[in-house]
């Protein structure tokens, strides 16, 4: 198959606006599991938003680089897991790992960054 | 409905310009709705009319205009 790639970039301070409005916990419950929740507090146990917004950006650069723009899939059937290592992983589930098979891919890269403003992710289907 | 629609965008959609001023089929994404905007709108949504959107109704666009929101509210069972 041929490569697929998808790209993404949020701005942490919506999410962290997110994470300030009235809908925080649908938010965080509707996007990310809560795996990747715990993967995100800092020591104090608050949840930061950009590790948030870096997982958000893998979720929507795994929607692109899926078929048919990832149609139908839930955001925590895309989920980033962090290793004992700190290292980063994709894993895809349900309409995502359907979308993931159809399109002839065995294997997904991710690859996340973030700034103070900023975050974003690449990831390439194989 | 559509009124209510408007106000969560306006609350959460993050546009370039008040969607008092779009049309009904106006497309969001070009008004500057991010990705990450829309999943806001649409958390919004479902606690603003106590529903939620079916697995097959999340793409991009069923969330692009008042119009197409409007229908796949009425289509989860919210009366216009």
């Amino acid at each position: 198959m041929a490569l697929r790639v998808g790209i993404d970039l949020v701005a942490v301070a919506t999410v962290a606006g997110s994470l300030r409005g009235p809908h925080r916990d649908h938010y965080l419950g509707r996007v990310y599991t809560p795996r990747e929740v715990d993967d995100c507090r800092g020591l104090s146990g608050r949840v930061e938003p950009e590790r948030l917004a870096a997982r958000f950006a893998a979720k929507e650069a795994a929607i692109k680089a899926l078929p048919g723009a990832g149609e139908g899939v839930r955001l925590t059937q895309i989920e980033v897991i962090t290793g004992p290592a700190g290292e980063i992983s994709l894993a895809l589930s349900g309409r995502a790992a359907e979308l993931l098979a159809a399109c002839g891919g065995t294997d997904v890269a991710v690859s996340l960054t973030h700034e103070a403003d900023f975050a974003a992710a690449t990831v390439v289907i194989a | 409905m559509k009124d209510q629609i408007r106000q969560v965008i306006k609350e959460h959609g993050h546009l370039a310009v008040d969607p008092e001023a779009l049309a009904d089929e106006a497309d969001l994404y070009q008004a500057g709705m991010t990705s990450h905007a829309s999943v806001n709108v649409m958390i919004a949504l479902e606690d603003t009319f106590d529903v939620e959107f079916l697995d097959s109704m999340l793409k991009r666009s069923v969330f692009e205009s008042i119009d197409s929101i409007a229908q796949a509210l009425s289509e989860v069972g919210v009366e216009a």
